[in-house]
């Protein structure tokens, strides 16, 4: 799959929750084959990003448009991976029946779950190597396992930017190699991937873009010159844990 | 207490006798229907985790039906939309409140609903008529009249259907409401209707074994299945077939034992409960 001219872009979005405003004027374009981390002190609006863009929100100001449409228009392509064990715990339910909802943007609420839906399913459990737990209850998972279902998940979903909320948040030394890796293979097979981050150390390795943001827009670029910027090292700095105690 | 209970039989008969007898023939029926019925809803009951909400709602129902029952003469229909409307009402009312005065739901529900209870007892006993009361409490599953079994079909049609056709969108919505959203599921919408068919449920529920008792039929059948089951496919019809089985030898274990029959029911089920669990923990590799 390639579509490396498929474009996100967004100009002037803004959102408030009531009064408070948790983002405004956030203007940038990223295409298929990118990885852009989203960056900033808790409560700067990242969350808020992910979920305009997920469809969870609808934003107040400015416009979101995918591929020169409104992006509402384009859920098919979008898919939202949450942070692991957001889900309802002790749900029964197999991880192949985890990874088969993607299909549900094409199926709909009546259509049969077909040969192309398998298909598409067991495609995306051999690319993210889960055949041997695929029949395991998602609570059996470890949180690598997890986020790897949920990559498989967007697979089957054939979509074409996936929006992870903190992807790396929980998981151990080893996991976190093996998500970096899926995420660099991903854009390279032409997905563009947005991504919620908090360790600064390893923005350059795994990503190719960072915006930054502080309930505005800070920087945007290619992350080797955003992560130099001092402005940029500034509003992070507030990102260590004891040094900022907003949350949004 | 009066001693001619409608569901109270006093005393036991044998199994031929008790299918060649018309009045327990239809109380069968209508056990199994019911009792299907309220399995295949537990499924979702289980998965919603909303079981103490559920029993808020059964005893809202309470007022709405001695309300209308008051107001015109008490039928199936009136009884059917005071049960709906006090429903709506307690639920509309649960969330006002709690965003007015900033306090959990859960706290302004048990105010709201014990209160609607009360009112509903009260209504009842002016009415002047305790049998009425109590078989508004406990049921009275062998005295449901020819529309009252067509509603709990009917209505048992359309739960099963609504839950069956849309199960991929509910169960996608019950596993992380967040992902569904994202999946092009109408979340909100799909809530109100399944709202809607609990009360359905419950209403024709009530009738059979009382809005207390109702909570254990729409409950326990799931809570029974779910050690057994590793998907969502499953456990809706089998939860359905356990709920219509495990209520039948509930009618019939009342009719032998000369019990109440909604007590019977609600007694079988549980029991049928700490038996799975039983099985559950005492199978070899499969500890709960």
């Amino acid at each position: 799959m390639s579509h490396e001219h498929h474009q996100l872009d967004l100009t002037g979005v803004g959102y408030s929750y009531g009064v408070k405003e948790a983002l405004s004027e956030v203007e940038f374009s990223a295409h298929c084959g990118q990885r852009l981390a989203l960056l900033g002190p808790n409560g700067a609006g990242k969350s808020t990003l992910i979920r305009l863009l997920a469809g969870l929100l609808k934003q107040q100001s400015g416009v979101i448009n995918w591929r020169e449409n409104p992006i509402a228009k384009a859920r098919r392509e979008i898919a939202y991976l949450p942070q692991v064990d957001q889900h309802q715990r002790h749900f029964p339910i197999r991880v192949r029946d985890v990874i088969a909802m993607g299909r549900f943007p094409h199926l709909g609420h009546l259509k049969r779950f077909g040969k192309i839906d398998r298909d598409k399913t067991e495609d995306a459990i051999a690319t993210m190597n889960l055949g041997d737990i695929a029949n395991r209850q998602i609570d059996q998972l470890s949180g690598g396992q997890q986020q790897r279902t949920y990559i498989a998940r967007a697979l089957a979903q054939e979509a074409h930017v996936l929006l992870l909320d903190e992807p790396f948040n929980g998981l151990d030394i080893e996991s976190r190699c093996h998500l970096s890796d899926s995420l660099v293979d991903l854009s390279k097979s032409g997905h563009l991937i947005i991504a919620s981050h908090h360790q600064l150390e390893s923005v350059t390795e795994i990503f190719t873009h960072a915006l930054v943001l502080d309930r505005k827009q800070v920087a945007f670029g290619p992350a080797a010159e955003v992560m130099v910027s001092d402005a940029v090292k500034q509003t992070l700095h507030s990102c260590h844990p004891h040094a900022h105690e907003r949350v949004l | 207490m009066p001693s001619n209970k409608p569901f109270t039989l006093a005393t036991p008969m044998l199994m031929s006798e008790f299918f060649e007898i018309p009045l327990y023939q239809r109380a069968l029926l209508a056990t199994l229907i019911i009792g299907f019925v309220n399995g295949y809803t537990s499924a979702f009951v289980l998965l919603h985790r909303s079981p103490l909400k559920l029993t808020a709602l059964s005893h809202s129902l309470l007022p709405g039906v001695a309300i209308a029952a008051w107001i015109f003469t008490l039928g199936v229909f009136s009884a059917f939309f005071g049960a709906v409307i006090a429903a709506v009402a307690i639920g509309v009312l649960t969330v006002l409140l709690s965003r007015v005065t900033k306090i959990s739901d859960d706290t302004v529900l048990a105010v709201l609903y014990t209160g609607a209870f009360a009112v509903g007892i009260m209504v009842l006993q002016k009415l002047g008529s305790n049998q009425d009361l109590e078989n508004w409490l406990l049921g009275n599953i062998l005295g449901l009249s020819d529309i009252d079994l067509w509603m709990s079909f009917g209505v048992g049609i359309i739960a099963v259907t609504m839950l069956s056709l849309f199960r991929r969108a509910v169960v996608i919505n019950l596993f992380d409401p967040e992902v569904a959203a994202s999946l092009g599921i109408r979340t909100r919408l799909l809530d109100y209707a399944s709202f809607a068919i609990l009360i359905l449920v419950l209403v024709t529920t009530l009738q059979a074994v009382g809005c207390i008792l109702a909570i254990g039929m729409i409950v326990t059948p799931a809570a029974i299945v779910r050690s057994f089951v590793s998907t969502p496919e499953t456990l809706f019809p089998l939860s359905g077939l356990v709920g219509a089985g495990g209520s039948a030898l509930g009618l019939i274990l009342s009719i032998q034992f000369g019990q109440p029959a909604g007590a019977s029911i609600a007694a079988t089920l549980a029991g049928l409960f700490i038996l799975s669990v039983i099985i559950r923990v005492s199978l070899p590799g499969n500890r709960a």
